[in-house]
């Protein structure tokens, strides 16, 4: 091994060394990216709102319009050609994800249309197997019985419980956030408890940032018994995901995110648990057989997929996970590490800018919320507009974030893999501008 | 092209709002949050005999939103129901009006600097969050009014 970087400070032998982080070539990556050419009011786009929905390549452009050029026709039920290429597509696209976060197998892979539908699948699945005898118990919720969400949670993994806890007379808990914006666990012993039986997370905080570390969480979990279900609609695009690591029992996420299309989502969920799932929509597709006074119901993940899919969405997740696992998560979650760092670093000398949130790159992902003081985040995003840069303002449907840090509103940066240095300097330049015209 | 939206007027009508402060007394009062962003603003109105002898407010909102409230204190308080509710419709008309509505300073006075929020899709509902809440406030104002009228009417 030869020196090529004159460090200033030796790393000892043994330990990780600086060339050891993978890398990639952020110019060529945006070179993919049709969209990134644009010009918003005659500045360059400064896309930083990749939490909300991601810019798409060309690879998974390509392969949707492939697919409805060529090879379009309806999956799982026909004998001719295109039927046969659309399923083994669609298919394929199933097995690409479940080799994407390590599942044991594509039957594992529910798609659905986004992750608010596989949240309220599992959500369902207790509600149905509560109103239904003979259920399995891990399923059926009594009053008294608790399902365990946090504060940081986005609106779709509150709402869900909710209203499950409505129709059961079950209890909705949740863990706090503390002020620095990470989850407090001090008391998870009582939280997670006998009478647990769901706890349902974010894995990684739409609004704050937070990555949650899950394994003390975890572990209690599993003394008493409960389920444990992870949002990582803001994890699996951004960082490597290994549900048998996790050692979790359902994640749900998203295409739209992750650079596919909108309209496909994915619950995994272990195929015990998956097995002992009464249905969630009934329909085509979902059956055994039918006859008008009964139907029985195929194997998952068809049982829970009734009626015809978004086929070519899932094609273009299948692309988009391709090109992203060719650039290789690890790589990704670096870059992003390092533009959170600068971004950090850069927005702290805007004055009167407030961080929510971990102001640490440490157990964070690329998403940053902040505040400037006096100025509301509506017009904060509308001057930004104005220069090009794309930031969401709002409560970022986070609503209880928003209340347990005092503010109606919030403006975000988010960052993806196509995001650049120049970007997060872009963004600091259009804040101060901010500041003059509110000052 | 911001300075279409964010014009002098606007600006200064949301530092220095007018009438801002929820006041007593007041026979009518609503809330309204803006779902999308999470701004609320409540107002509140005393009616008697068919006139606002008050309009107060307060909330969380925008610039635009703010300034919106400033303005509609201004355009309604001590009016006559219906002349408010003339200008609550002509204001809603200009920020509706995608920039295609010519607005009267007469009726709308500092009002018309609102014209450049009409390009704005994504800002009317900021605009016009205030003036919802004081047409809902206005409709519990008239209906306690018109009791304490009758009231009024019944003891003679």
């Amino acid at each position: 091994m030869t020196e090529t970087v004159d460090r200033a400070v030796r790393i000892p032998e043994g330990m990780p060394q600086y060339d050891d982080v993978p890398r990639f070539d952020v110019s060529r990556i945006r070179a993919d990216f049709p969209i990134l050419e644009r010009t918003i009011n005659g500045h360059p786009l400064v896309y930083l709102d990749s939490a909300n929905t991601s810019q798409k390549p060309r690879q998974v452009l390509d392969a949707v319009d492939a697919h409805y050029r060529a090879h379009n026709a309806n999956v799982s039920r026909s004998v001719h050609t295109l039927g046969t290429e659309a399923t083994e597509a669609y298919e394929g696209a199933r097995a690409k994800v479940a080799a994407f976060i390590g599942a044991t197998s594509p039957d594992e892979v529910v798609f659905t249309k986004n992750s608010t539908e596989a949240i309220n699948l599992v959500a369902y699945a207790f509600s149905n197997a509560t109103a239904t005898p003979g259920s399995d118990p891990r399923f059926v919720l009594k009053p008294g019985d608790e399902i365990l969400i946090s504060e940081m949670e986005h609106h779709s993994n509150i709402v869900p419980w909710q209203l499950l806890c409505e129709r059961t007379g079950a209890t909705l808990r949740w863990f706090s956030v503390t002020d620095v914006g990470r989850l407090d666990t001090t008391n998870l012993d009582e939280l997670v408890n006998e009478r647990t039986k769901l706890v349902s997370l974010v894995h990684v905080s739409n609004i704050l940032g937070t990555t949650n570390a899950t394994a003390k969480i975890t572990k209690r979990i599993r003394e008493v018994g409960a389920l444990l279900m992870l949002d990582a609609s803001q994890s699996v695009p951004h960082m490597p995901m290994d549900v048998v690591d996790y050692d979790v029992d359902f994640i749900a996420f998203t295409g739209h995110k992750m650079l596919a299309p909108t309209g496909i989502g994915v619950l995994w969920g272990r195929s015990e648990l998956l097995n002992a799932m009464p249905p969630f929509l009934g329909g085509g597709s979902m059956i055994e057989t039918v006859t008008l006074e009964k139907t029985t119901f195929a194997l998952p993940p068809a049982r829970f997929e009734a009626g015809t899919p978004p086929i070519a969405e899932a094609i273009g997740l299948g692309a988009a996970i391709d090109y992203l696992s060719a650039i290789g998560m690890e790589a990704i979650q670096w870059h992003e590490k390092e533009l959170t760092a600068y971004a950090l670093d850069g927005l702290a000398t805007v004055p009167g800018l407030q961080i929510f949130g971990p102001s640490v790159p440490v157990g964070r992902g690329g998403t940053i919320s902040f505040g400037l003081e006096g100025i509301h985040p509506h017009d904060v995003g509308q001057i930004l507009d104005e220069l090009g840069v794309e930031v969401r303002v709002g409560h970022h449907c986070a609503r209880p974030v928003c209340r347990r840090f005092g503010v109606a509103a919030m403006t975000r940066a988010s960052f993806y893999l196509y995001t650049t240095t120049d970007e997060v300097d872009a963004l600091v330049r259009g804040l101060e501008q901010v500041r003059r015209v509110f000052a | 092209m911001s300075d279409a939206l964010y014009q002098e007027l606007i600006l200064d009508h949301s530092k220095r709002p007018h009438g801002r402060g929820l006041r007593d007394p007041f026979n009518g009062d609503a809330h309204h949050v803006n779902p999308t962003c999470g701004d609320e603003v409540d107002v509140r109105v005393m009616v008697a005999d068919g006139v606002i002898v008050d309009v107060s407010h307060d909330g969380m909102g925008c610039s635009i939103s703010r300034a919106a409230a400033s303005v509609m204190f201004d355009l309604v308080n001590g009016r006559p129901i219906d002349e408010a509710l003339t200008r609550n419709d002509a204001f809603g008309e200009l920020v509706k009006g995608r920039g295609q509505v010519e607005p009267d300073e007469e009726l709308l006075e500092d009002g018309i600097a609102f014209a450049g929020v009409a390009r704005y899709p994504a800002r009317v509902k900021c605009a016009l969050l205030p003036w919802m809440a004081f047409k809902d406030a206005l409709v519990r104002g008239v209906a306690a009014d018109s009791q304490s009228a009758t009231m009024v009417g019944g003891q003679s």
